[in-house]
């Protein structure tokens, strides 16, 4: 079992480098493929033809793609992203403290959504077709139809207006760990409210289905409390769902910040993104690309792992 | 003198440079009118500045690419930024004058070709090097040659030579005379930066600017410091500052009403009413040469038929158009680009109104019935680019012309659809003067002819007016340039646009802004202060 | 017809609810040039009027009457959501049970590429592919069904894959069963109920990725009235407490939760449970 285990856990990290290869040639083709370039972009409306020219031999982007692709894999894999095209910075300064700022919100904004999210789906189930269960259906399903920004405008005018808390969470290096998350509490709760709902309402799916099963129909008939059956007999096998949505989400919150990070002015890799993609700033746009990417093939892998451990039927396949 | 206001101390220095610049012939008669106004302001209630404190500024116009290297500026963030820590030759006064800064004066041959700027001596920059010529010449230099790629490189392409008359006197020759050279150097491209070996240091931030900066993260923040060595001494109160870039209109709005900031810069004019309602909000609303044009291909069918263009521009109602895309906030515009805010506005040609009749009277004369055309737009382009594409279709409807409304990306807008498709939505940053504007866009060869209008007329009197130092003469050429835009140039011009600025009560300003670019031309830092 | 009213009588108040709104949107949706005073893109007053008989709801900020943006915005919204959620689904799903049954290398290659899509982050990957080939409807709704349809992969995937190791199905293959009968008959019945739920959510998420892409400037052409913009339009107004941004947010949440509540009907009945 433990063979078969580490063995999906290698043959994964394997696959996962490949995929992370494949990105970054399509990341760096759907950059090449936009309209304009990094010199158009950053003199925008002020460009000449001229100045455009400088622009290009200076940062050599009138070499072919392919030796620009290949210069920059080959840095890659000597462990070298290289600088920002737009402003010569280097990239693992301008990352790091961006990446870390991204985790944190993540980080809070699960802490907050996965205990909810598994507790009101538990309960739901339990409770199913009563105004609990139509409640919180009620009040989820509202809290997603409303569209991220939407939601952060909402948050501010209801707590930051009144004072609770700050309308911008520019939070900096030198700021302690209870400001920073003083400051990310409404970011945070915005992206709660988008993720709570997907997998609470799963979760409860999951629950559900598996109720009519003539084993749950045994244990019921044996005089198993609901409460226990729902916890004992149905969670365990309906987590192998419930871990590859939690999974999903996770890398949401790390991955779909974007529009919170802008509302809120929270110097997250998002932004960074969102910026270089618009400036064609190649090198940024890939170095975002990949740690997403690599957050992603990695929460995956756990989710994968997890749902193989909790179904001994998928270990014992083969 | 001490104890006299900044501005009595500005208009002094504007006399001396007034009296210097060209004995009293091209400016003299515009600064008077503006000096006039000014002391009337000044006798009613001029507040006094007071020093200290800490200015939050929420600013839009900030990106994670930006750098300190003058020659990329292109948004207020980082413009207001290269002015506080930085200095050019001259500067735009808060009455849209030209004053002195690292030069304290100036002279032009006549003609206006040859122009010596007179440094300011023991002038230190921030990093401990004293300023003098060369820097001049090479921060200049920065921006010029083959292989500059900067924005300004247009704006200098008229300088033949700079050269050093000993440390502080810097001469400049120009390939053909300009009568409003010393406006061109007060661009923000052209910050002054210390240069070694013939290359200005631009990424260490020194400058002789009022302010020091303390940290800069690209598109987040640039933490400032007044500077106790500035050569300056009647402005800078403040004693520390931060800049946050936030570019989401709303997000700056609630910065601004929480306080977490105490100046923001464009105010969504859809919700500026709401904002002036909220006590402790000031509404600084600054008219300014800003303007939005909707340039169509003169040479391109069915635009190269002058009916056609006329039809057009009779078919937008330019008081709904500011009404509605601007809330008001600004004024209409005559489908040329000088507006009521230039010396040489001819006030007296007849505003161009709505009128479908006429329209289709046009359409018929070019055989052009049921004309359709596509408009394309971003609200990249400015703010309301896209409703406003909407109100001229509904608009142009009424006189029988199908206009489709083309909603581009705003991303690589400027590269991929302006001076690229045939009838766009653009924006044209204020320019302190006539000359700068006509020359980058109306000109039969400038780069951005975004109308490909091509006239010899047009070009002769653009470029006679240059160097034209006869006030009523040059009056008179740029109305007929006025003229000749309006009736058969190849842009609607449907209105000008305020500059909108949202303050706390905590932060007073003069009674009068500039209205170059926002935020007080990208110098509020150095001239607003604590109340 | 017996069996139909029996099914008729079992529906529960709340999946009513939901049928009821859903009929009534796709009646407002079909009849908008009916039920709607102005034209979808008609000026007809001042800049955010209030409520008043002549504007039901007000007027926009270009002054077109916000209740007939309404209402032709149900037309253009629900119509574009059904299509790129159906599309996302047909396409996912099938691919999902196709791996999870036949395994080996359809399964590594389908899900190392579907891997590779959903790592890279949807909205940008929506921008680029969008900035690309242009914001046409016909773009927008094939992109977004494709990016939704590596997510139903996933799903239906990894709800299929315990299917598969059932004992019945290890039968049906025994007995010599066709792809097709497995498919079909064994496997996506069995897990019709987390797709079910999926697709609930799924199709709101449709609205908030284009609401997402007009806040980023690339959003449906106008001025064609859909809620996700006619939201963004408005937001900024919400600052000051105002409720007119509210007004197309809450025709998206109601649609959500009527969805979402046949979903659940669905469900319910799918595992034949009582009360």
């Amino acid at each position: 079992m433990h063979a078969s285990i580490s063995s999906l856990v290698l043959n994964r990290l394997l696959l996962g480098v490949v995929t992370l290869f494949v990105i970054s040639i399509i990341i760096f083709c759907g950059v090449e493929l936009l309209p304009g370039d990094l010199a158009q972009e950053i003199l925008g409306q002020s460009a000449t033809p001229e100045s455009i020219a400088a622009f290009r031999q200076q940062l050599g982007l009138d070499r072919p793609a392919t030796e620009r692709y290949l210069e920059w894999l080959l840095g890659v894999v000597s462990g070298d992203f290289g600088a920002s095209l737009a402003n010569g910075r280097e990239i693992s300064e301008l990352m790091g403290e961006r990446l870390g700022n991204t985790l944190f919100l993540a980080g809070m904004s699960a802490l907050i959504s996965i205990p909810l999210a598994l507790t009101l789906g538990v309960l739901a189930a339990l409770y199913r077709n009563t105004a609990f269960d139509k409640g919180t259906s009620i009040c989820t399903l509202t809290a997603i139809s409303y569209p991220e920004f939407f939601v952060a405008y909402i948050l501010i005018f209801l707590l930051a207006q009144t004072g609770f808390f700050p309308s911008i969470s520019n939070i900096s290096g030198d700021m302690s760990l209870m400001e920073k998350a003083y400051r990310t509490v409404l970011p945070a709760l915005t992206m709660t409210m988008v993720v709570t709902a997907h997998m609470m309402r799963m979760t409860r799916a999951a629950l559900i289905n598996l109720l009519g099963s003539p084993y749950i129909e045994m244990a019921r008939l044996k005089g198993v409390s609901p409460a226990r059956v729902i916890v004992r007999h149905a969670l365990p096998n309906a987590l192998g769902i419930v871990i590859n949505v939690i999974a999903l989400n996770l890398a949401y919150l790390v991955v779909g910040v974007v529009i919170v990070e802008v509302v809120f002015v929270y110097p997250g890799l998002g932004q960074l993104l969102v910026d270089s993609v618009a400036k064609r700033d190649i090198t940024v746009v890939q170095a975002c690309s990949l740690i997403f990417a690599m957050t992603y093939v990695l929460l995956n892998l756990l989710a994968d792992v997890l749902s193989t451990l909790s179904n001994p039927r998928l270990i014992h396949q083969r | 003198m001490k104890n006299k206001n900044p501005i009595d101390n500005l208009l002094g220095n504007a006399q001396v440079s007034r009296r210097r610049f060209l004995q009293g012939t091209t400016l003299a008669g515009a600064s008077m009118a503006v000096g006039g106004s000014l002391l009337s302001g000044n006798v009613l209630a001029e507040p006094v500045p007071r020093r200290g404190g800490h200015l939050k500024a929420g600013l839009a116009g900030g990106s994670t690419s930006d750098s300190l290297d003058p020659t990329t500026f292109s948004d207020t963030f980082m413009i207001s930024v290269g002015f506080s820590i930085r200095d050019n030759l001259t500067e735009l006064g808060q009455d849209n004058t030209v004053k002195p800064a690292l030069a304290e004066s100036w002279e032009a041959e006549p003609g206006a070709a040859k122009w010596t700027f007179k440094l300011r001596q023991g002038v230190q920059f921030s990093n401990g090097k004293p300023f003098g010529a060369e820097d001049v010449i090479g921060s200049i230099n920065a921006h010029r040659g083959a292989d500059s790629k900067s924005g300004a490189k247009a704006l200098v392409e008229g300088i033949k030579n700079i050269s050093a008359d000993g440390d502080h006197t810097v001469v400049f020759e120009l390939t053909s005379g300009n009568a409003d050279f010393p406006y061109i150097l007060t661009d923000y491209h052209l910050n002054v930066g210390p240069v070694v070996d013939g290359k200005p240091d631009w990424l260490s931030g020194a400058g002789t600017g009022l302010y020091l900066l303390e940290a800069f993260e690209p598109g987040v923040r640039a933490v400032l410091k007044r500077n106790p060595n500035a050569w300056q001494t009647e402005f800078g109160f403040f004693d520390s500052a931060e800049f946050i870039a936030i570019s989401d209109d709303s997000a700056r709005q609630s910065a601004l009403l929480t306080g977490e900031v105490d100046v923001i810069n464009r105010v969504d004019t859809k919700t500026v009413h709401l904002m002036k309602r909220r006590s402790g909000i000031r509404i600084l609303d600054v008219p300014s040469r800003t303007h939005y044009s909707m340039p169509m291909f003169s040479d391109m069918a069915p635009y190269n038929d002058p009916n056609v263009r006329l039809a057009l521009k009779h078919a937008i109602d330019r008081q709904e158009f500011l009404d509605k895309v601007l809330h008001g906030y600004g004024q209409i515009g005559n489908d040329h680009p000088l507006g009521p805010a230039f010396r040489y506005h001819a006030a007296d040609i007849p505003q161009r109104e709505y009128d479908p009749e006429k329209a289709k009277f046009y359409l018929r004369k070019a055989g052009q019935e049921g004309l359709t055309v596509n408009y394309h737009c971003a609200d990249g382009a400015y703010a309301g680019a896209v409703d406003g594409g909407v109100l001229f279709q509904e608009n142009a409807s009424k006189a029988g012309i199908k206009v489709n409304v083309v909603k581009e990306p705003n991303d690589g807008y400027w590269s991929n659809v302006w001076l690229k498709k045939s009838f766009v939505a653009s924006n044209w940053g204020s320019r302190p003067v006539e000359d700068m504007i006509l020359s980058l866009a109306y000109l039969s060869d400038a780069k951005w002819n975004e109308g490909h209008f091509k006239d010899q007329q047009l070009d002769q009197l653009i470029i006679a007016a240059r160097s034209e130092l006869d006030e009523s003469r040059r009056r008179e050429m740029y109305r007929d340039v006025q003229l000749i835009i309006r009736d058969q140039g190849g842009s609607i011009i449907p209105a000008f646009a305020n500059l909108i600025q949202g303050l706390s009560e905590k932060v007073s300003t003069t009674g009068q802004i500039g209205g170059g670019w926002d935020m007080d031309g990208g110098h509020f830092l150095k001239r607003w202060w604590q109340s | 017809m017996k069996d139909l009213t029996k099914t008729l009588r079992q529906i529960s108040l709340s999946a009513w609810f939901g049928i009821v709104v859903v009929s009534v949107y796709i009646l407002v949706a079909f009849f908008a040039p009916v039920i709607a005073p102005y034209g979808e893109t008609e000026i007809v007053g001042g800049v955010f009027e209030p409520w008043s008989d002549e504007f039901l709801l007000g007027t926009d900020n270009l002054g077109r009457d916000l209740y007939s943006r309404l209402v032709y915005g149900a037309r253009n919204t629900v119509g574009i959501a059904i299509l790129t959620t159906l599309l996302a689904f047909a396409f996912g799903s099938l691919m999902g049970v196709l791996s999870a049954t036949i395994g080996g290398w359809l399964d590594q290659l389908m899900g190392r590429s579907v891997d590779v899509l959903m790592a890279i982050p949807q909205l940008i990957f929506a921008l680029l592919l969008l900035t690309i080939f242009g914001t046409s409807i016909i773009n927008m709704i094939l992109i977004i069904a494709l990016l939704d349809s590596t997510r139903v992969y996933r799903l239906s995937r990894a709800a299929a894959v315990n299917v598969v190791a059932m004992d019945y199905i290890e039968a049906a293959k025994l007995r010599g069963e066709g792809l097709g009968y497995l498919i079909f008959r064994e496997i996506l019945p069995n897990i019709t109920a987390p797709l079910v739920a999926e697709f609930g959510l799924r199709f709101c998420y449709v609205f908030l990725l284009i609401s997402a892409l007009s806040f980023l400037g690339l959003g449906i052409q106008p001025p064609t009235a859909d809620w996700g913009s006619m939201v963004r339009e408005s937001a900024n107004l919400i600052s000051f407490g105002e409720v007119t941004p509210l007004i197309p947010a809450l025709a998206i949440a109601l649609l959500t939760v009527a969805v979402n509540f046949i979903a659940d009907w669905f469900l319910h009945r799918s595992t034949g449970l009582k009360g």
